[in-house]
């Protein structure tokens, strides 16, 4: 188990002026569900265009299976599976003849690995004559995860594949990639949604081309370095800058419907926040303990981030 | 080998299962091919010729009979004055006044000379350039007669006796002139576009991603991606010989097996032209206006409308690089003049040359990882 499936290593890669990546280093087991977590810009589909052979490093270098990117990228091509952010299928061929395509081109035939799509290929059977173009998001989804994994690849590469789908579909999708793990295929995905880290075995949190955390997504929840309140108001506009004036008040920021804030004084008492926020003119005051996410563990880092960077300038 | 195949297959499918490509592959071509035939000509009918009768003769009457009388010209209208002639040119009325000076008959009984003038608007100039040389020779015929008639005791023939004769294109049939270079543009049209805009829109769609993930090689890509064109519009010219031969009567003299071996290698020039284009842009739109930028200039210069001969030294220089005007000559020369291999070996090497340059620098410049 202790193999290594893919390694970077200081990876760095500038479009102009931009630096979409730099010097990241990360290495992935075999058979390990990975999860790149970070918003648009992060340098996530870079990452996975270096990893893919289609894009090289400026400097650094990344092996997928023991294989060089550059120098073996044609021992790479045939091993992995490739399913890129934008939906990337022939729209004008059928759902059946885009498979058989991608099947064939790989030497192989659907009915010779039916057995590792056949969970998610049974989805889009019934509409194997329906051109890809006509089909919605979530069965283009698995038509492009179907065609990507239809040459029995060791490693997958699936760049914000449930960006764009409903939330059962993406449930869904998650669940297939369980039985894919099962199966012993190295699987690397990102996503911009924060709720998917969990489902993840490691994640690495990124940030403008910089990786800020990589951990399994309970020991990053676990390190988090201080308690989180949730508090809600009628004012929900003037709490943001209302609970700034509270003194150690490390972060505040919106969170679904409440507030999260975060305060680094060791023992800090909650009712502070009843009695500033009474002060104040708030009304309907509600606070409560809550557990940190991997969304909070992202603010907080990306926070620290930005005043390392400022105070770097 | 197999690898091909099924991109060829695929390919085929898209190619057929797009409506409007069948358009564009099979009627289009063939409407092109028909108008243009029957309209890009040079010869001139009908042109409007106005009289300017000053002197009203027997003479002068005898001068406009001749005009009348040949099929080319045709009687608008007899003005009184220079002025009103002049106007009705202006106006587009006309094309061609003869004026006739006063004392016509009178000069040319006393002094054996007198003196027309022919005006010609030199608009389109080859137009003009053919009138005046209609309008010149009934002159020349009407001199010849007076000479005759009025001095037979001089001896008119002339020293030296001209017979004109026309060879490869006896009656000098226009059709028989234009549609063997109208092939040659359809052929074109449809290999340049088709081929340029097939691997851009590959990525502009990005599913050239998906593909260049895959162990596709570089070779097959670009055959599966050619191959395809290079059948259509050999069947395509294959077809179009066809309606040469039964609906225009166009001569075909040469061997047909040589044509359509002139043909296979002129469209890996073509294909592979449209492939470069479609390495070096990222757009649809950027590859249609890159190719039709070389294309309208091989056309216009590829002596498919006027004669290179006629174009001034650079521009024939420049020439050399305008396959479209080999294949056009090779073409031309096949089928009306029945010329082998050996006529037309420098213009087929050339076309050799230029067939290996384009794909060379189609497949290097096509790269899968960037």
């Amino acid at each position: 188990m202790n193999q290594k499936s893919v390694v970077l290593e200081n990876v760095s890669k500038s479009y102009e002026s931009v630096k979409a990546l730099t010097e990241v280093s990360v290495s992935i087991e075999k058979g390990e569900l990975f999860g790149f977590i970070g918003p648009d810009g992060a340098g996530k589909t870079t990452l996975f265009r270096i990893l893919s052979t289609l894009l090289n490093p400026d400097s650094g270098f990344a092996t997928v299976e023991g294989f060089n990117t550059i120098t073996d990228y044609k021992s790479i091509r045939k091993i992995v599976g490739y399913m890129p952010g934008k939906f990337s299928l022939y729209q004008d061929l059928t759902v059946e003849e885009n498979l058989k395509f991608f099947a064939s081109i790989y030497k192989t035939t659907i009915e010779e690995n039916y057995h590792l799509v056949s969970d998610i290929y049974r989805h889009i059977e019934p509409f194997k004559h329906r051109k890809a173009g006509k089909l919605s998001g979530g069965m283009k989804q698995k038509l492009a995860l179907s065609c990507a994994l239809i040459h029995k690849p060791e490693v997958l590469f699936l760049d914000e594949p449930t960006t764009g789908v409903d939330a059962v579909s993406r449930m869904e999708f998650w669940e297939m990639l369980k039985k894919l793990q099962v199966q012993g295929i190295t699987i690397l995905v990102s996503t911009p949604y924060m709720d998917e880290a969990a489902l993840c075995d490691r994640v690495a949190l990124m940030q403008k081309g910089h990786f800020m955390t990589i951990n399994t997504p309970q020991a990053i929840i676990d390190e988090f370095p201080m308690k989180i309140f949730g508090v809600k108001s009628n004012r929900m506009f003037d709490l943001l800058i209302d609970l700034q004036s509270i003194p150690s008040t490390e972060d505040v920021y919106r969170f679904g419907d409440v507030v999260h804030f975060l305060n680094n004084e060791t023992g800090f008492d909650m009712n502070v926040i009843y009695r500033v926020l009474k002060q104040k003119g708030h009304a309907e005051i509600v606070v409560h303990q809550v557990m940190p996410t991997i969304e909070d563990s992202f603010m907080l880092n990306m926070k620290k981030a930005d005043h390392f960077n400022a105070v770097m300038q | 080998m197999r690898t091909i195949l099924y991109i060829l297959q695929k390919e085929f499918r898209q190619i057929f299962r797009e409506k409007a490509m069948l358009i564009i592959i099979f009627i289009i071509p063939m409407v092109q091919l028909t108008i243009l035939s029957f309209t890009a000509t040079f010869e001139i009918k009908n042109t409007n010729i106005a009289i300017i009768d000053h002197d009203h003769s027997h003479e002068s009457r005898n001068l406009i009979r001749k005009f009348e009388g040949s099929s080319f010209f045709t009687m608008s209208a007899f003005y009184d004055s220079y002025e009103q002639g002049a106007e009705a040119l202006k106006k587009g009325k006309v094309h061609q006044l003869l004026i006739i000076q006063p004392n016509f008959e009178k000069d040319l009984k006393r002094d054996g000379k007198a003196k027309v003038m022919v005006i010609t608007d030199a608009i389109n100039g080859s137009a003009a350039a053919i009138m005046s040389a209609y309008a010149h020779s009934i002159l020349m015929d009407f001199n010849k007669q007076l000479l005759v008639e009025d001095f037979p005791q001089l001896n008119v023939n002339d020293p030296i006796q001209i017979t004109v004769s026309n060879w490869y294109n006896p009656q000098l049939n226009y059709t028989t002139y234009m549609v063997p270079g109208i092939l040659v543009l359809l052929v074109t049209i449809i290999g340049m576009f088709l081929s340029g805009m097939n691997v851009v829109k590959e990525k502009e769609l990005g599913t050239i991603e998906q593909i260049n993930v895959t162990p596709i090689k570089k070779y097959q890509f670009v055959i599966g991606k050619l191959l395809p064109f290079w059948i259509i519009a050999m069947f395509e010219f294959s077809f179009g010989l066809v309606l040469a031969r039964f609906i225009f009567g166009v001569p075909m003299l040469g061997s047909i097996a040589l044509q359509l071996g002139t043909v296979s290698v002129y469209l890996i020039v073509v294909l592979g032209f449209g492939l470069f284009v479609s390495t070096i842009t990222d757009t649809m739109q950027q590859a249609m206006f890159i190719s039709w930028f070389f294309m309208v200039i091989f056309i216009l210069m590829s002596g498919l409308f006027t004669p290179v001969e006629s174009m001034p030294d650079w521009a024939q220089t420049v020439n050399t690089l305008n396959p479209i005007s080999y294949f056009i000559q090779i073409n031309r020369m096949i089928m009306l003049k029945g010329s082998v291999f050996s006529d037309f070996a420098q213009q087929f090497y050339s076309l050799v040359i230029y067939a290996v340059l384009m794909l060379t620098l189609s497949v290097w410049r096509y790269r899968k990882v960037a």
